[in-house]
């Protein structure tokens, strides 16, 4: 008998008809199913309230649910609170730790709360500091940290414990492309030592470029849950951003290509996959436009991601019996 | 994929032993209590000097140039009498106003999700909040005697009784803090209390004056007043005087800490303005 994969063992996340109705009458969750796999990179997209915040509050105990469960790995939300915490490490959306206190003493301080030994505590926070390269600010108080400093001093605070399950809401909202950069490869090289991730995130190419699985949660409930690969097939078109000399007057007509002035040296060309490019190229040739490069539009994530959202609008006002767009 | 604990991939993580557990909680309980400490002792300037001159300047206004012309008070000098009132005052507002602001602060700041979303049980976090505000105020209530001595001299009756009073009313009244901190939504919400509550109680409670010297009813209508056993009992562990008895004092105070206490730790369980 072959050993077990990772992917046949206990999930490290495995949520079930969960459920949350806030006090205002808001159900932010309507019975929601998903299973993430141990060592998964695993993106739970969804527009702003789709439910995402709720559904990792109520992993992270920040939210009590209304109905359902939640189990990581293998222990239940509702029997062992203490047992699931240990194994999460949570980089939340709003910052939320003490600006007065400095990263260092921060870090420490989460450590302990974890039971964590204060010397194991030490050398943990100065080697994720360092990793994160926070460290030269280690000892200063937070409230003087930049933005982007204090998004990766979450991240930090979230390894303290060396979670199973790192969680990470919206890490890299309104970080620079550079800090962003080294918070993927940092994150990346977390999950490639065995820890699953859960991404949140606004930014689709993050998501397409880490992520091996992923869910689309709108309205509370998950309208897409599968992997990467599979859901980036479902696209069935292809975009193509061509840069052109000699654009004068009206585009070409390409049957089956639609093709658009982005500006006067730019243009994009949308056809379907695995259709061949030569009749778009001889199309141009003829009217003197020149193509001096090509690239495919990299966010295809974004197409599909849209799409999605609003095809589940259009359902839920279909249901409601609303007017239609 | 290997685990960088050793642990093999699909296997159950094995919860960690009660042993283990328990020893969690107390490195968390320390945390928590060691934070709050170092708070304190950082922004000293907010937490232990302005007490120290408030009391200052009862030791001088009431002590000195009012007590002189009151003479005696149960076979005291007035000096004398109202220290014990005073430094147990100083204790109870000290308490309770540290846990508030701190407490709220964290819910404030929203950094009291690092503890909810940590392992630590809802007695830890409690039990490290409270022994934050007692330390501080203890140190207060060391701060307020030590002043009190370049205006009288003490000769402490009972050190037993004036310890575990001060401990008991500490206690009480950080845990009663807690309680307040846990419903704020902003922070005139854990000023109201003090002001309209703590003070009245304080100074009707027998710190500047025995309640023997009211007539009835207002004599049986102090003895509603909790903050009478408090300042009574302590005032007898300092001078061996009472208007009430010292065992009656300890019932009230456990009562007090065993309902504040279990109310305090329902209301963390059920999460009530902390949880959604």
């Amino acid at each position: 008998m072959p050993a077990a994969s990772p992917s046949d063992a206990i999930p490290a996340l495995e949520v079930k008809a969960l459920r949350k109705t806030y006090g205002n009458g808001v159900q932010a969750l309507k019975g929601v199913s998903l299973t993430v796999r141990q060592g998964d990179f695993f993106a739970l997209l969804g527009p702003n309230g789709a439910g995402k915040s709720t559904l990792i509050g109520i992993l992270s105990s920040l939210v009590n649910p209304t109905a359902g469960d939640a189990r990581v790995f293998g222990i239940s939300i509702h029997d062992d609170r203490g047992g699931v915490m240990r194994q999460i490490g949570l980089v939340p959306q709003e910052i939320n730790f003490n600006q007065f206190e400095t990263p260092f003493d921060i870090c420490v301080n989460v450590a302990g709360f974890y039971g964590i030994p204060r010397s194991v505590a030490k050398r943990r926070a100065e080697k994720y500091l360092n990793e994160l390269r926070l460290w030269d600010k280690a000892f200063q108080a937070t409230r003087h940290l930049s933005g982007g400093m204090k998004r990766r001093l979450m991240i930090a605070r979230a390894m303290m414990n060396e979670p199973k399950l790192l969680i990470l809401d919206e890490p890299t909202a309104g970080v620079d492309i550079e800090i962003r950069r080294s918070m993927w490869q940092f994150i990346t090289g977390i999950n490639r030592t065995g820890t699953t991730v859960i991404l949140t995130t606004h930014y689709l190419e993050e998501a397409e470029q880490l992520c091996r699985n992923i869910a689309i949660i709108d309205h509370g409930e998950i309208i897409e849950d599968t992997s990467m690969r599979r859901l980036l097939r479902k696209l069935d078109v292809e975009t193509f951003v061509l840069d052109v000399t000699g654009i004068e007057g009206a585009l070409p007509d390409v049957e089956g290509v639609r093709l658009a002035r982005v500006d006067e040296l730019t243009l994009e060309a949308e056809l379907p996959s695995g259709r061949d490019l030569n009749s778009l190229f001889a199309a141009l040739t003829a009217h003197g436009i020149t193509v001096t490069s090509m690239r495919t539009k990299t966010n295809r994530l974004e197409e599909l991601f849209v799409r999605l959202v609003e095809r589940g609008n259009g359902d839920a006002r279909n249901a409601k019996g609303g007017p239609q767009a | 994929m290997n685990d960088p604990r050793g642990i093999a991939p699909g296997s159950i993580v094995a919860r960690p032993a009660t042993r283990g557990v328990g020893r969690a909680n107390l490195v968390a309980l320390y945390t928590i209590a060691r934070r709050e400490a170092h708070r304190v002792l950082r922004i000293w300037t907010q937490t232990l000097v302005p007490p120290a001159i408030t009391m200052t300047l009862y030791f001088v206004i009431f002590g000195k140039v009012i007590g002189s012309r009151v003479g005696t008070m149960d076979g005291f000098p007035y000096m004398q009498y109202i220290v014990p009132g005073l430094v147990m005052m100083s204790i109870i507002n000290n308490c309770y106003s540290n846990i508030t602001s701190s407490f709220f602060g964290s819910k404030f700041g929203r950094y009291v999700e690092e503890l909810l979303a940590s392992p630590m049980p809802s007695w830890v976090v409690l039990t490290g909040y409270v022994a934050g505000a007692v330390m501080r105020g203890v140190l207060v209530g060391i701060i307020v005697m030590a002043i009190a001595l370049f205006f009288t001299s003490l000769h402490i009756a009972h050190p037993l009784v004036a310890v575990t009073t001060v401990i008991l009313g500490a206690t009480i009244f950080s845990l009663a803090g807690f309680i307040n901190a846990i419903f704020a939504k902003r922070f005139d919400d854990i000023a109201i209390v003090p002001t309209f509550i703590l003070q009245p109680l304080s100074y009707l409670g027998g710190v500047f004056y025995s309640v023997k010297l009211l007539g009835s009813p207002w004599q049986e209508v102090s003895l509603v007043n909790p903050i009478l056993y408090f300042v009574n009992a302590f005032r007898f562990g300092i001078l061996g005087v009472s208007d009430v008895p010292v065992w009656g004092a300890y019932v009230v105070m456990l009562a007090f800490v065993i309902v504040l206490g279990a109310v305090a730790l329902w209301l963390m369980n059920k999460g009530v303005g902390l949880r959604s």
